[in-house]
């Protein structure tokens, strides 16, 4: 263990983490997005950027009816095309979980797992009663996995104990049932250094993956928070031996933008990272831009968005 | 005093911005005396693509305004021009090698184009649009409506008529338009996107090119965003082969006799028939 799950040993171990060098990560970041992906790697690429989307609803007008028909899409995204494969899960509000868990084991998606959002979100502010309520319930409805916020204004005014109980309670409520993704809503932690202690403190705390956004406020994934987050997993990694998962959500939209998140990964966290158990993208629009591209590898010419669902 | 000359980089018009081309490339153009002219950017296929993404994102913004809105913002091109006459006078005769007075003529024509399509956008629909007679107790109405992205080939000479005859009917029933400029003529092509961009026109909604149509033709023929094409500047041989990639995608491919007219306005609309039942 590096900390013994005290206050003092948590306060210790964040403030010896060593400052981001933001001048330096974002150079880093943008030096890799200039990287060209063609052909056979592109291919590749787009079928693994498939392959990791949370296929995402997150509106106050969902309704049964549209997360059914995002589920046929996540099993099936391409109704022409049988060898592209299905998404890496459905993310939908709590009250879906259930309509959504139903419909994939009806049309074949068993193995496809649903995560709920949590924990009041987006916001966080809730009575931790609630929250605890909130992520039960979820996991009862037959959650895989979920989405929780962290309290950010107990974070940035330096409560951040607090934030770490919060968290270790969620993750016991989830137990072995559900995954455990920490949305820190790096938006709104306005440093880098803020990205890699909340980073280190989900981590520390039990978070199985985390998740930079809500997809609710803006900036949300951009590529540096991306690779500060990337490079504390890989060292949790090497202090631990715990390969922790990463999710960029929010802001994703088109292929080029996955795929510069897929030469983050490769850079930053090792190829090890490079599967939908370790990495995935929050979004609802990109999934459309990859089909698209996709047709344009097989038929050589550009795609139209005539020839993609309307979600 | 004198001063060095500051000469003008020609670059493309996307999205309501002036990017270089993505390919970094350039060509080179040789007015009427064969002196060196300019050096426009020669647009990639992806260049191409670029400008599809901006002119199919701005579109619809574009075809719900209202028409009456529509008719302002081109005579708002109109206007903007006639401020910038010199400089396109100063183009075309570089370029043709045609007297001043041509010239100045051939501006004052294009300005009229703006003008004469311009009255046409909140007319369309009375004078093509029809109230059906129907065997039932059905209100029942037709109306153009805007096919979406356009390509557009235009002529080499007239430079600035060409581009602006093919540009203002499509611009009128609601469509956005990517403008390859001639490949030879390509100047007031340019400086006429410099005057969009301050006519009040949304950005992405006119798109310019500037390069090798016989590059593009065929990336433009299989683009499946593209709705229509006028291939003004194409010759026949060209022509041929952009209908025969363009067939796969059921693309609305159209050549106009020189002048102006409505047909051009309406080739790239499609006619909406709606129901409604009387009394209700």
């Amino acid at each position: 263990m590096i900390i013994d799950g005290s206050e003092k040993s948590l306060r210790k171990f964040l403030s010896d983490l060593p400052p981001v060098d933001q001048v330096g990560a974002e150079a880093r970041a943008a030096m890799l997005a200039t990287r060209s992906i063609k052909t056979s790697s592109k291919a590749w690429a787009i079928d693994m950027a498939i392959s990791m989307v949370d296929l995402t609803t997150l509106e106050g007008a969902d309704t049964p009816g549209k997360v059914k028909s995002l589920c046929a899409k996540a099993v099936r995204p391409d109704q022409s095309d049988l060898t592209v494969p299905s998404v890496g899960a459905i993310c939908v509000y709590n009250d879906m979980v259930k309509i959504a868990r139903t419909e994939l084991d009806r049309i074949g998606g068993k193995s496809l797992p649903v995560a709920a959002v949590a924990t009041a979100f987006p916001s966080g502010r809730a009575s931790l009663a609630v929250k605890k309520i909130d992520t039960q319930d979820a996991v009862d409805a037959g959650a895989n996995e979920i989405d929780m916020v962290i309290d950010r204004g107990a974070f940035l005014s330096g409560r951040i104990y607090d934030v770490f109980e919060e968290i270790r309670v969620i993750k016991e409520i989830c137990g072995k049932k559900a995954h455990l993704k920490v949305i820190l809503e790096t938006g709104e932690l306005v440093t880098y250094d803020n990205v890699r202690k909340a980073s280190y403190l989900a981590m520390l705390a039990g978070a199985d993956f985390i998740k930079t956004s809500t997809g609710k406020v803006a900036p949300a994934a951009t590529a540096p928070v991306v690779l500060v987050m990337l490079e504390a997993v890989r060292d949790y990694f090497t202090l631990t031996g715990e390969k922790i998962g990463v999710k960029p959500a929010g802001g994703i939209r088109t292929t080029k933008d996955a795929i510069k998140q897929l030469v983050l990964v490769k850079e930053t966290a090792g190829e090890q990272w490079l599967t939908p158990d370790l990495f995935r993208i929050g979004a609802s629009a990109l999934l459309n831009d990859l089909l698209m591209q996709r047709m344009k590898l097989r038929t050589g010419h550009y795609a139209s968005a005539n020839y993609v669902t309307v979600d | 005093m004198s001063s060095l000359d500051v000469n003008k980089t020609y670059k493309l018009f996307i999205g309501g911005a002036f990017p270089r081309s993505e390919s970094g490339r350039v060509y080179e153009i040789k007015g009427a005396n064969k002196k060196f002219l300019a050096n426009p950017a020669l647009a990639s296929r992806k260049d191409l693509r670029d400008a599809v993404v901006a002119a199919k994102s701005a579109q619809s913004g574009w075809a719900n305004a209202t028409a009456f809105n529509r008719g302002q913002i081109l005579y708002r091109i109109a206007e903007i021009m006639q401020g910038r006459s010199e400089q396109f006078v100063e183009e075309i005769c570089a370029l043709e090698g045609i007297t001043t007075k041509a010239a100045k003529l051939q501006v004052a024509e294009a300005i009229d184009t703006w003008v004469w399509y311009s009255g046409w956008c909140d007319k369309l629909s009375s004078v093509s649009g029809s109230q059906n007679q129907v065997s039932g107790p059905f209100y029942n109405f037709t109306t153009p409506e805007a096919l979406g992205v356009i390509a557009l080939f235009a002529e080499g000479k007239p430079s600035l008529l060409g581009a602006v005859r093919t540009l203002a009917p499509v611009l009128a029933g609601g469509n956005s338009a990517i403008l390859i400029a001639s490949e030879s003529y390509p100047l007031p092509a340019i400086t006429l996107g410099e005057v969009i961009a301050t006519s009040d026109v949304p950005g992405g909604v006119v798109n310019i090119l500037t390069g090798k149509a016989s590059e593009l033709l065929p990336w433009v023929g299989s683009h499946m965003e593209i709705d229509g094409v006028d291939v003004a500047g194409l010759n026949k041989k060209q022509e041929d082969e952009i209908k025969l990639v363009g067939a796969d995608n059921l693309k609305r491919i159209s050549r106009f006799a020189p002048g102006n007219h409505p047909e051009r306005i309406l080739s790239f609309m499609e006619h909406k028939t709606i129901w409604h039942p009387i009394g209700i």
